[in-house]
């Protein structure tokens, strides 16, 4: 299936900041990070399709994940 | 007219930028955001700041931090902040306080202010400080830096935007791999400043329910739904 992926901030370097992923079905967000390379620990925010979503969430085709490093620096 | 805020008009009506001498904004932490946030907090003539820093300058912050130079290394970062604004601009009160802003002492520092800053270095205390703006009601000013990296948001109470971006526990920052450097403090305080400045003046378009992520190094700008 076909899914979406947004990276911001600090996962983008190494990294597309899109990405365009095709994953076997079932799918996660935890498939998701695993085949980029993400810790699970690093993700401060998951966005499924713009709203608050889980790593174990059953993505649907065409679904947009947004995912976000803790920023905490001043 | 002051000479001084000549050139604040037309950006701000001149009834704007005089009831900015009866206004309290209240800055936790004096480094890289907070230095450059007091600056232009102290040159708009906001009345009455009150800048917050346990720290001393260390070398460390020369890269960075607008307050800092040779001459005050060692020094606490909210005197630095209050000798500055003294000679900046004296027809404004500004008062230091040398301690870090902890649940037990943070009640205290922010009460009165009509705006807080966030321009702190560490989640921990952030999370702090946004359950204290809600419980004293006053609207908070976030801003946090990593590398090229930076965010805004405008949280008024009842939003606790920060406790659910930093939900997790134990989350290390990605600056503490990043670093910071010069340019990317300076970005995001003085979008800060302008968030401080709209609610201020009870005018513009707020950065509320939205975070502002900035990419320097993509130069792009992106503003998601919170």
């Amino acid at each position: 299936m076909k899914i979406t992926v947004r990276l911001f901030a600090t996962f983008r370097d190494g990294r597309q900041k899109v990405l365009e992923l095709n994953l076997p079905d079932p799918a996660t967000p935890q498939g998701v990070i695993d085949k980029l390379g993400i810790d699970q620990a690093e993700v401060a925010i998951l966005l499924i399709n713009g709203r608050d979503g889980k790593l174990d969430t059953i993505l649907m085709e065409n679904d947009t994940i947004s995912l976000f490093p803790p920023v905490g620096g001043g | 007219m002051l000479p001084r805020y000549a050139r604040n008009i037309a950006t701000l009506s001149i009834e704007e930028n005089e009831s900015l001498s009866q206004r309290r904004v209240c800055v936790i932490g004096c480094g890289g955001l907070g230095g450059y946030v007091i600056e232009m907090l102290g040159r708009l003539g906001i009345g009455h700041i009150t800048a917050v820093d346990g720290d001393v300058f260390d070398e460390s912050n020369l890269n960075r931090q607008i307050l800092s130079d040779i001459e005050v290394l060692g020094v606490k970062k909210a005197i630095i902040a209050q000798q500055r604004m003294s000679k900046v601009n004296p027809l404004i009160k500004i008062d230091a306080i040398t301690e870090r802003l902890t649940q037990a002492n943070g009640k205290q520092i922010i009460s009165g202010a009509d705006v807080i800053v966030d321009a702190l270095d560490n989640i921990e205390s952030r999370l702090i400080l946004e359950a204290l703006c809600e419980e004293l009601n006053i609207p908070l000013v976030h801003g946090a830096i990593a590398g090229w990296y930076g965010q805004v948001s405008t949280i008024l109470p009842g939003d606790k935007l920060l406790s659910r971006f930093y939900a997790k526990e134990n989350l290390q920052g990605a600056e503490k791999k990043y670093g910071n450097p010069s340019f990317t403090p300076a970005m995001v305080a003085s979008i800060e400043v302008s968030e401080v400045l709209k609610l201020l003046i009870g005018r513009g378009e707020l950065l509320n329910k939205k975070v502002l992520l900035i990419d320097l190094l993509r130069q792009e700008y992106e503003v998601i739904d919170f």
